[in-house]
């Protein structure tokens, strides 16, 4: 059966755990239980994967795939919120 | 500049549609330029340390991550105060600067202003390079 192109539900990784191949396992795992934070200036930015709208269109978009470049990412609060 | 710019809520990518399309484009012509990513759960939300979750949203936090993918500078803001872009346009100049030649910018520095060259030479002597009104 063809999956539907654009459907109800998208999956997305979420965030994306760090290799860290010398170290015991993160406690960070793929798309659950993350709630550890793990920003910091000066240290890797969390990678991560997320459904998105982009030229009118949906797709997936993974923050690592634009390594390489200048990045600025902004969360807010909500669509059609009023700041 | 040479910046990519993207934009997270919790909201899904079919809200991001109707707020592009309905509201934003009528902002901006055409609609906001950059991805609007949908933070399901506030998943990624939680891991940059923005996920309110007594509310279920991400609050206002604005990140910058330089071309090795480090985080460079971090803004935080509860939901009513809006951010500040010139602000933002300025320090993302003020870090392509230093990375490009290794000065420093002191405090208030914008484009075009005195950088300092930090080292032994300046122990002591910052105060003929900058004075308290270049801070504004």
């Amino acid at each position: 059966m063809a999956e539907a192109k654009d459907g109800c539900v998208k999956p997305s990784k979420g965030p994306i755990a760090l290799e860290a191949p010398n170290q015991e396992p993160l406690t960070v795992t793929l798309g659950k239980e993350v709630s550890k934070m793990l920003a910091r200036v000066g240290k890797p930015a969390p990678d991560f994967e997320l459904a998105a709208f982009v030229d009118g269109g949906f797709k997936n978009v993974r923050l690592s795939d634009y390594k390489g470049k200048w990045i600025v990412i902004c969360f807010y609060p909500g669509d059609f919120t009023f700041v | 500049m040479g910046v990519e710019i993207f934009a997270l809520s919790t909201d899904s990518r079919f809200s991001h549609k109707i707020w592009q399309e309905e509201e934003l484009s009528k902002m901006v012509p055409g609609g906001v330029p950059f991805p609007l990513l949908s933070d399901a759960g506030g998943r990624v939300g939680s891991v940059y340390g923005v996920y309110d979750e007594d509310a279920g949203v991400d609050i206002r936090g604005r990140f910058i991550i330089d071309p090795d993918f480090n985080i460079r500078a971090m803004e935080v803001l509860t939901p009513e105060v809006g951010r500040n872009v010139s602000e933002l346009i300025r320090q993302v100049k003020a870090f392509q600067h230093v990375v490009k030649t290794g000065e420093v910018t002191p405090s208030g520095w914008q484009p075009g202003k005195p950088t300092l060259s930090p080292g032994p030479h300046l122990v002591g002597k910052v105060w003929k390079e900058w004075k308290p009104e270049d801070a504004f």
